[in-house]
């Protein structure tokens, strides 16, 4: 049974009592967390509150002031930044987007692009592309590297809700399929991803922390967001198509067992989009909604039919 | 009709041209027009020092606009200014440093006219050579460069993030920058140095599908201004280095003409 919590090993990344002092302000203070694979992360709280500062002293883009980041050595890092504007002069197709800042397979380019959707754009200037098709390019791009850790700050921005479950959807996939920890800045309150593991509530320091639930519930989140924020909190959770077994191996919803689960063996397919077509907004006091267990082998319409195609390696 | 003055005028300003489109591709994406003129006049005050104490020219040129860059570099960190205040401080202090000084200087006669506008069909053999040399050192270092110095021109922090080091390649540039400076004074001088960094480039633009396309193209468009502001010189009696400048614009006004085929690629494209 696939839990997080039981597959921990050694955290990717993981922060003590880290502060970002600037201009002789305090950015954060105090921040702890850790990242581990397989785990998502979820950074949220008002703006200004130091989610993204968290999330550069992590990867060790900002030195913080004090506290100690620890990172696996070695470590493999893809991050989708809050802001990136190219500028209109530099021609920069989607294809050598793809390769800024390591050279890539042909195959490895075209997976990502497929799993974020947007494999028919290969060759379009990404100048050209709407915000939501930028985002998933650079989402695509930091795939691409197979990264250990993958930092997404606010990869839905200018994304319509549509377009964000379908984000959120491939943030999943994404790390179902390559098992990397997932650090997620939120800008966005009220859709938290039930995949989340852990929801980091910050303002200025950790405000409140735990499973999605448990920080819409807490008083720290009311007080900082209000009650109306908290009541709003839709936990967006859906069902799972496949378990991942305590050997490492993957269980998927028709039954059959792989060695690992890439978006592109066919027992993902694409049937996401009907796969939670009614995607469920978890009530409070639904603590189900967070169980991962619940939902393998039985609730899904669109079980594939693979015949002889038990393990493949 | 070809002197040999005028050959060695082109081999010196194809040369150079060849060396400055990459560089100034990197100008035009990050926007560092105003640099490009801070460090340039900066080499008024490299004269001015090497005139004072016997240096060699080049090096002192050097010298001074690579001080000048890490100059920039440290006070933009501190943030005490914004970068466009310090590049205007920078820039006009250097220049006005520098006449002042030559002005001191009365038992030096320096045709000044030489050093801010260029004088190409004075180049020597010796001068070719460095600049030949100097810019495929120049070339080379950019190919090294080219990966973490793009990255970081669409976003540093996700350069950083993903293992290159965009600081150390933003040092590099400016330090070539400061080469390219050194060696191109003689030929166009100080006042028109970014032009041919930067037109070419922005010329180049609109023919490219990927930066390193826009690279090549920029030196080709640059090497194409050169040959053709040297022949207008010529015909017309005309200054050099103004007249390489003037056929660089010439260049970058055409590119900017409406092609039927091209706009129909670009409908294509969009729909």
């Amino acid at each position: 049974m696939f839990s997080p919590a039981n597959t921990k090993g050694e955290p990717l990344v993981s922060l003590e009592n880290v502060g970002v002092l600037r201009s002789g302000r305090w950015l954060v203070r105090g921040v702890e967390f850790s990242v581990s694979r397989g785990e998502i992360v979820t950074l949220i709280g008002p703006n200004g509150s130091g989610k993204s500062t968290s999330a550069k002293a992590a990867i060790g883009v900002l030195k913080p002031n004090e506290g100690r980041v620890e990172r696996l050595a070695g470590l493999k890092v893809g991050y989708v930044p809050q802001k990136l504007a190219i500028d209109w002069t530099l021609p920069l197709s989607v294809r050598r987007l793809m390769t800024l800042t390591g050279p890539l397979p042909e195959r490895d380019m075209r997976a990502a692009l497929e799993a974020a959707g947007i494999d028919h754009m290969l060759d379009a200037e990404v100048q050209h592309l709407s915000g939501g098709e930028f985002q998933r390019a650079l989402m695509a791009r930091a795939i691409a590297r197979k990264p250990d850790l993958l930092v997404l700050d606010e990869p839905v921005q200018g994304v319509d809700f549509s377009g964000e479950i379908a984000l959120y959807d491939l943030i999943k996939s994404i790390r179902n399929a390559s098992g990397c920890g997932i650090l997620l800045i939120s800008h966005d309150l009220h859709v938290v991803m039930a995949e989340t593991d852990t929801v980091i509530c910050l303002n200025g320091h950790v405000c409140c922390r735990g499973t999605p639930e448990a920080v819409s519930r807490s008083p720290e989140y009311v007080r900082l967001f209000g009650s109306r924020a908290a009541q709003t909190l839709a936990v967006y959770s859906h069902h799972h198509d496949h378990t991942h077994l305590p050997d490492g191996r993957v269980q998927h919803a028709d039954g059959t067992v792989t060695d690992h689960c890439h978006p592109d063996d066919g027992h993902h397919a694409h049937g996401h989009e009907h796969a939670h077509a009614g995607h469920e907004h978890a009530h409070e006091g639904h603590t189900h909604a967070h169980d991962h267990d619940d939902h393998h082998g039985h609730e899904h319409s669109h079980a594939h039919s693979h015949s002889g195609e038990g393990r493949h390696a | 009709m070809l002197d040999d003055f005028f050959v060695r005028a082109i081999l010196a300003g194809v040369g150079l041209a060849l060396t400055t489109g990459p560089l100034g591709c990197f100008i035009i994406w990050r926007r560092m027009a105003y640099f490009g003129d801070t460090i340039a006049h900066s080499a008024l005050l490299g004269v001015a020092l090497s005139l004072l104490f016997e240096l060699n020219l080049t090096i002192a040129v050097f010298a001074v606009a690579a001080l000048v860059s890490v100059l920039l570099l440290f006070l933009q960190k501190r943030q005490a200014l914004s970068a466009d205040a310090l590049l205007g401080i920078l820039s006009h202090a250097t220049l006005a440093i520098g006449l002042v000084m030559v002005a001191f200087m009365s038992w030096v006669r320096i045709d000044l006219i030489a050093f801010l506008f260029g004088d190409i069909l004075a180049v020597s053999s010796t001068d070719i050579a460095l600049i030949w040399g100097g810019g495929l050192f120049v070339l080379a270092a950019m190919a090294w460069l080219w990966r973490p110095l793009l990255a970081s021109t669409v976003n540093a922090e996700l350069a950083e993030a993903e293992g290159l080091r965009p600081e150390r390649a933003r040092l590099f540039f400016m330090l070539l920058m400061a080469v390219v400076i050194a060696i191109a004074m003689k030929i166009v001088g100080i006042m028109l140095i970014t032009s041919l960094l930067i037109i070419p480039a922005a010329a180049a633009r609109r023919f490219s599908a990927t930066p390193e396309i826009m690279a090549v193209l920029a030196s080709v468009i640059g090497a194409a201004a050169v040959v053709g502001g040297l022949f207008g010189s010529l015909t017309y009696d005309t200054p050099s280095g103004p007249s390489i400048v003037v056929a660089a614009l010439i260049l970058f006004i055409l590119s900017l003409l409406p092609l039927r085929r091209h706009r129909a690629v670009m409908q294509g494209q969009g729909s």
